[in-house]
Parts: structure tokens; C-alpha cells; sequence
């Protein structure tokens, strides 16, 4: 047997080779996690599963210029195994063009729960959307033209391609049927709202709850008018297109008109040329109504800069300088709340803000004298002018406030034992 | 004369806003493109009134020099700011404002080391500013500032290292002030916030508010 045999090579190169040998297998087990890792010897799988159900459909709920496509998932989809859509405008074309190639481990009808909602099937199929148009390069899309499409699973050089042509054309939808309950909720509360203007016709006596942040005004524009120094109305950042700044606008009308009145002055500073301008025609009129055009001055509704901290600067030096008896903020602010604030307080004046900005409310509520909060800003207008109709939004609001809050408790309630469908029935797309 | 002041302005408003309110439900490309001509016509817009709000400022500023009232030498330097500007603007690196805006020129120094820096300074003010805020708001004489400065003082110490040092419990009741009551307030306001936005739009697009057009009827 072998020990019989004789070997032709001395004692010590048999020695070297078998501890070469440990040494190169030793090697292997230590080094093979970190080539695998590093994809030398990544396994590919050495035959390709093909998913099933492919299929193409026009995306719901779009302008016109995707389709949607999905497939089941494959029990070969791994981070190296990747899906290849290719597009066609002809069936029986060569399907060279790639539309979209993603990772097999990516891409679940869960990223789009507006089109298969929250099941938990979700993550057993693929699901991507494809842009003919960019595919083709902006060419434009006719409305009849139906796109083919097919798909193929790559590993490496493995490639396999399913039979299955998928094909659909896409179209606009007119109503976006995922927004129809937001689309109730408006209708609903604009209803609420228009009943209460109606009622407030017949009924022009309504209570309203005190806010003390307008019934402060008087006491303001009073100080002002005794001291014979200025009232100062600070806008927002935002521009004419934010309902803040609007509300803003309606509140600046009656202020104006009061200040008109008692012969005060006004300065309303402005970091937007739109809003200076509206903001002049408001004044204007409204001095116009007191029957006082001649106290009406241009140069008192100024921009003094554009940007945010440049305002904030000019701002606080006509603060200082000026020392108005009572200061305004009122729109939508950020960062320069609490450096307006601030130096407003240290001048001695009266301070009143209002702003629907919930970051910054803490900072008004602790450096002024009043503060209008949130929706307060939006009844504002309606609060200082008194009038029948406008007074009725905010009975409106209330009701609206009094039915949330019903279907929160109620939600609250059902989300509590497991249903969840009220939480769906008020999801936003 | 009113019916060019008030009827016209208040036809455009109810049907640009009930068509914009409609826009929102309708993703078809005619939709969307209705969308973005708007867009376009409010940035056009902008762009013409931006020359409104540059001949407000200099006309104030030239005024208060004119009759050199308190603070008239603030002024100058708004001239002075304003030429530079313009003229390393027009200028463009010696490329002129007909081409395109090149990089690295006199205007973008004035913006990188004289605008933004500017900008920096007044913004780190805010941090001196809330301190003496702080101060003002923390003095617990009431029921409901103690209960806010124990908030503070729990959140405050939950965002720091020190906090854990305390004890761990410190970062984890920061965390649920933050994220239940402190939550719940803000939804409450953003709710009302909604509402008021709904009332004052409807309020502007049936012509019930008008004070936004001057004057209140």
C-alpha cells in the first residue's frame, strides 16, 4: 500500500508542501467573505426563475403621459438580478429600446399605495412607471398610439425574456378620483360656511366670542394718536399669492380706516412689490372712506427690502429711530419674527401680531402684547369690521372646528380597536 | 368707473378662484397646463413690479435725503449700495449684461462677502434674542409659565448630551412632549388655520370680502 511506496522527494519538501497547502487553504476560509463581498466571486444565480403577470395599464388618476406596469415577483430576484423593460411601438418590433431598467430587489406596487392601496399583496409584485415620451426623446404622444412592451431578467450574462407582449396607450383622466374625499370635505365646510353668511342676513346679532388681541386695536391706535407718534404695520414675508398675507391686506383696510378716524399715522413697511402695491390701494381707499384723502401719503406704504434680513434690519432701525407708539405684525413670518418683536418691545411700544406661522407663535406670544393665533388671524378682518356676512365665516369655522373634532374622537376611537378604514376614508394623495 | 374698479376685479377673482380650486382635482394635461400659464403670467407679473418696488425705495430713501430728516446718512448708503451693485451687475465681468451672467465677478463678491455675511450678523442676533425672550418667559409666576419652564427645562436637557448623563429617561420624555402634546397643539392650530384659509378664500371669491381691492364695500 502507500506505505510501501517511496517518494523521490526528501523529508523537508514534503513538510513545505503540506504546510503550503494549510496556508492556501487557510487563506481561502479567511479571505472568502470579504471576495465575496467585494462581487469577485459573487454568486449569480445559474438559472433565472421568470416572474409571471406581466402587465401594462394607462396610470390612473395622471395628466396623460404614463403608463403603469407590473409583474409578480420572482424567487430569483436578488441585489445582483435586475429587470429590463423594453418598448416598442410595434408588436412584432425588435424591442431594443430599454425603458427602464431597475434592481429585482426594488420597485413594489407599495410605493404606490393611490393606485393598489395599503393590501398586504403589495410587496409580491413589481410595479414602475414609464414615460413614452421622455423614452422617445419629447416626442409628442399620440393619444391612439399603443406602446408594446416586454420584459427581461439579467444576472450577469444570463438573460431571459418573457414571452408576454404587455401593451396599453395612455390617456388624461379629468377627475382625480383619489382626491374625491378631499374634494367632499371642501364642498361640505363651503357649504357650512355659504349657510352661515346667509344666516348671518336674517340674524345680524351674533355672538361672537371675545379675542382680545382685536379688541385691542382701539387701545393701540389711541396710544398712538395721544402720544403723536406712528403706528407701524409690518407685513409678512410671503407674497400675494399666500392667504395670510391676503388676510393680512383685509386687516391693514380696517386698521387704516380707524387710524384715518383718530387722525393717526401710519407707516406699512413691505418686502414685496406686489403687496406694497396692493397694500397702497388699501389704504388709499380706506381713508377715502373716512373722508380723509388729504392724510393719505404713498411714501407711508414703502418697500424697504427684499430680502428677509435686510428687512429685518431696515425694520428695526425705523423701530429705533422712529420709536412708533404701536406695532403690527401681522402675515406669515419666519426667522425675523423674534428680532421684530424684540426690538419693537424695547422701544416701549404696543405690540399685536397675528400669524397662522405655528413656529414662530411662541415668539410673538412672548414678546408681545397680544397675539392673534392661527385661524384668529383669519377672523380678523371680519372681528374689526363687524359686518353681518362676514361675521358668519366665523360661526362657520366654529361648526367646522366642532365636526373635526367629532371625527377625531370618533377616529381615535375606531383606530383604537383595529379600524382603520375612517383613517382611509381622510387620506390625502 | 366702478365697474372697472370693483365689478371687473371682483369677476376675475371668482372665476380664477373657483377655476384654480377646480384645478386641483383635475390632473388632465390641460389642467396642468392652465397651471403653468398661470404661473408664468404671476411671475411676469412679479418681474414688472419689481421696478414698482425699486422706485418706492429710492424715492423714500431720496426723499429723507432731500429733507435730510433723522438718519438721512443711511440713506446714501442705500444709493451708494444700490449704483455699485447695478454697475458690477451691468457690467458682468466686462461681458455685459446682454450675455449671460458670469461667475466669480465684482457682483458675486458684493453678494458673497458683503450680502450674505450682512445677512449672517443680523441673523445671529436672533440667538441674544431669544435668550432675553427666554428670560422673560421662564420667570415662573404663574400656574402656566411654571408648567411651561419645566417643559423647557425637560426638552432643553433632552437635546443635549447631558440629558442622557442625567438620566435616560430625560431624552425619552423630551421626545414624547415633542411628539404628543406639543403635536396636538399644532395640529390643533393648523386645523383652525385650514378653516380660516377656506372661509377667507370663499369669503374673496363670492366678492363677500372686498377690502383687499380698497375700502370695504
Amino acid at each position: 500500500m502507500s506505505s510501501n511506496r517511496t517518494f523521490p522527494v526528501s523529508f523537508f519538501t514534503v513538510k513545505t508542501f503540506v504546510v503550503r497547502k494549510y496556508f492556501f487553504v487557510a487563506a481561502i476560509i479567511l479571505l472568502s467573505p470579504c471576495l465575496l463581498n467585494t462581487g469577485i466571486f459573487a454568486q449569480l444565480p445559474s438559472f433565472l426563475i421568470p416572474p409571471t403577470e406581466f402587465k401594462a395599464f394607462d396610470t390612473p388618476n395622471d395628466a396623460g403621459e404614463t403608463i403603469s406596469l407590473t409583474w409578480s415577483i420572482s424567487p430569483s430576484d436578488a441585489p445582483d438580478v435586475f429587470y429590463v423593460v423594453y418598448i416598442d411601438k410595434d408588436k412584432n418590433g425588435d424591442f431594443e429600446k430599454e425603458a427602464i431598467r431597475i434592481k429585482s430587489n426594488a420597485s413594489y406596487r407599495t410605493a404606490a399605495p393611490e393606485i393598489y392601496g395599503h393590501k398586504k399583496s403589495n410587496g409580491n409584485y413589481h410595479y414602475v412607471q414609464i414615460f413614452p415620451k421622455k423614452v422617445f426623446n419629447g416626442e409628442t404622444i399620440d393619444k391612439k398610439r399603443v406602446y408594446y412592451f416586454k420584459l427581461a431578467m439579467v444576472a450577469g450574462s444570463n438573460k431571459i425574456v418573457l414571452d408576454t407582449i404587455a401593451s396599453a396607450r395612455v390617456h388624461g383622466n379629468w377627475l382625480h378620483l383619489k382626491k374625491v374625499n378631499n374634494f367632499l370635505i371642501m364642498i361640505t365646510l363651503s357649504a357650512i360656511i355659504l349657510y352661515f353668511i346667509v344666516h348671518a342676513r336674517q340674524n345680524p346679532n351674533m355672538f361672537l366670542r371675545k379675542i382680545s388681541g382685536l379688541d385691542a386695536v382701539d387701545e393701540a391706535l389711541g396710544r398712538a394718536t395721544e402720544m403723536g407718534k406712528p403706528v407701524l404695520f409690518v407685513h409678512g414675508l410671503t407674497g400675494m399669492g399666500s392667504i395670510s398675507t391676503i388676510a393680512a391686506t383685509n386687516i391693514l383696510g380696517r386698521i387704516a380706516r380707524k387710524i384715518a378716524d383718530y387722525d393717526a399715522n401710519l407707516k406699512v413697511v413691505n418686502n414685496d412689490p406686489i403687496v406694497m402695491s396692493v397694500s397702497q390701494e388699501v389704504v388709499k381707499e380706506s381713508y377715502l372712506e373716512a373722508g380723509r384723502p388729504d392724510a393719505y401719503s404713498p411714501d407711508n406704504v414703502f418697500l424697504v427690502a427684499s430680502e428677509q434680513f435686510p428687512y429685518v434690519a431696515a425694520v428695526g432701525g425705523i423701530m429705533t429711530r422712529e420709536r412708533p407708539a404701536a406695532n403690527f405684525f401681522v402675515g406669515y413670518f419666519y426667522a425675523e419674527a423674534l428680532i421684530l418683536a424684540e426690538t419693537g418691545a424695547s422701544t416701549g411700544a404696543i405690540q399685536i401680531a397675528g400669524t397662522d406661522a405655528y413656529t414662530q407663535l411662541p415668539f410673538f406670544i412672548t414678546t408681545c402684547d397680544y397675539t392673534l393665533i392661527g385661524e384668529e388671524l383669519y377672523a380678523a378682518s371680519a372681528y374689526l369690521s363687524r359686518e353681518p356676512m362676514l361675521m358668519g365665516t366665523l360661526r362657520a369655522q366654529d361648526v367646522g372646528k366642532g365636526i373635526l373634532i367629532v371625527i377625531l374622537i370618533l377616529g381615535t376611537i375606531l383606530a383604537s380597536f383595529g379600524l382603520t378604514f375612517i383613517t382611509r376614508l381622510f387620506e390625502a394623495f | 368707473m366702478n365697474f372697472l374698479k370693483r365689478t371687473i376685479p371682483l369677476i376675475i377673482a371668482f372665476v380664477m378662484g373657483v377655476l384654480m380650486a377646480m384645478q386641483y382635482y383635475v390632473p388632465h394635461k390641460l389642467s396642468q397646463d392652465l397651471l403653468e400659464v398661470v404661473s408664468k403670467w404671476d411671475r411676469i407679473i412679479a418681474g414688472f413690479a419689481v421696478f414698482i418696488g425699486a422706485y418706492s425705495l429710492l424715492h423714500l430713501h431720496w426723499t429723507r435725503i432731500k429733507r435730510k430728516v433723522e438718519g438721512w446718512g443711511y440713506s446714501v448708503f442705500v444709493y451708494f449700495g444700490a449704483i455699485i451693485t447695478l454697475l458690477f451687475g451691468f457690467l458682468n465681468g466686462g461681458k455685459f449684461f446682454w450675455n449671460d451672467k458670469q461667475d466669480g465677478t465684482m457682483f458675486d463678491w458684493l453678494y458673497y462677502y458683503v450680502q450674505v455675511p450682512a445677512g449672517a450678523t443680523i441673523f445671529s442676533i436672533l440667538a441674544f434674542f431669544i435668550a432675553s425672550a427666554a428670560y422673560r418667559t421662564f420667570r415662573a409666576r404663574t400656574n402656566e409659565s411654571t408648567v411651561l419652564l419645566l417643559a423647557a427645562i425637560v426638552v432643553m436637557l433632552g437635546r443635549v448630551p447631558i440629558g442622557n448623563y442625567i438620566s435616560p429617561y430625560v431624552p425619552a420624555i423630551a421626545d414624547w412632549i415633542m411628539a404628543v402634546p406639543n403635536l396636538a397643539a399644532k395640529r390643533g392650530i393648523l386645523l383652525g388655520v385650514s378653516l380660516g384659509a377656506i372661509a377667507t378664500s370663499l369669503k374673496i371669491i363670492f366678492g363677500i370680502e372686498r377690502s383687499y381691492l380698497g375700502g370695504g364695500d
